[in-house]
């Protein structure tokens, strides 16, 4: 009787230990954003980059929905998406509000003015400790928020023609 | 004099020990922390642009009285678990922590039962 039990005992631990390999092997890695879905974000406090005034929680609660974007002159991924910023910045529901992410305040302006300036407000980061209030690891990355400050998305990278058209539903409803 | 030397030294020990324990707080909450965009590495391990804001975050928050825990804490909200190498219990991960302990209690009574059968015989 007691053999049996230890046979079963062991017979379990393999088929656990195979189970937890099986599932920890197939299981992606890779860190996602879907549990900031959903999430509030607080206690914004954003430096404008050419006006001495902060944006805060009560600026963007004025917006029915905003995109914060961040950005900077030295990343080549974000020159792939101005093109789609600027489309977006013709969305009447949808404020952008870029942040300037450990860049040069010179840089900036000039990538705007050579590029266009999509945004409604732009507010730096210069050390990059505001972005971890927003779970951002990397730039461009851009969440898009509600007018309670809830996250609808956030995208990590670029934002591609993808996005733009899942916006341009999100704000136009 | 005699005594304002005492002194000195016991507050500049004071601050040496301050110091260290402020460096090891620190430092624990970064080999903790998970470097996201590296492989394998820590907060501690990495000089990526990620972990040395993470730096910088922890450190200000350590400044402004924030316990090891609320930190953890704030980083898990905004990173998820994954940003921790030693996650807090929960739910989903109950059965990983006390697996261990089952298993050595388990095993223990084996080990027990054996012994005791083979003394009888």
């Amino acid at each position: 009787m007691q053999k049996n039990i230890i046979k079963l005992f062991i017979v379990l631990l393999i088929i656990f230990i195979i189970g937890v390999f099986f599932i920890g092997l197939n299981k992606n890695s890779i860190y996602d954003t879907k549990d900031l879905v959903g999430q509030k974000i607080t206690k914004i406090q954003l430096d404008h980059l050419t006006d001495k005034r902060i944006i805060t929680d009560d600026d963007l609660k004025k917006n029915d929905f905003t995109l914060i974007n961040f950005w900077a002159s030295w990343c080549a991924p974000c020159r792939d998406e101005h093109p789609i910023l600027l489309k977006l910045s013709n969305e009447e529901n949808l404020k952008l509000l870029g942040v300037n992410f450990k860049d040069k305040k010179n840089n900036a302006i000039e990538f705007l003015n050579k590029l266009g300036d999509p945004y409604d407000d732009l507010t730096k980061d210069e050390f990059g400790k505001h972005s971890i209030n927003f779970g951002i690891y990397g730039i461009p990355e851009s969440v898009l928020i509600d007018k309670d400050l809830i996250i609808i998305k956030k995208f990590i990278g670029p934002i591609s023609k993808n996005d733009y058209d899942y916006i341009k539903n999100i704000v136009r409803k | 004099m005699r005594i304002k030397i005492i002194a000195f030294f016991i507050i500049l020990n004071f601050n040496i020990v301050n110091a260290e324990t402020f460096s090891a707080d620190s430092n624990k909450i970064f080999k903790n922390l998970r470097c996201l965009i590296c492989q394998g590495q820590s907060v501690a391990d990495s000089n990526s642009e990620f972990a040395q804001t993470i730096k910088l975050v922890v450190r200000d928050q350590i400044n402004n009285g924030k316990s090891e825990k609320e930190i953890y804490n704030f980083l898990i909200e905004k990173y998820g678990e994954w940003i921790v190498y030693n996650p807090p219990i929960n739910k989903t991960n109950f059965l990983l922590w006390s697996l261990p302990y089952i298993i050595f209690l388990i095993g223990g009574f084996i080990i027990f039962s054996f012994f005791r059968k083979s003394k009888k015989n």
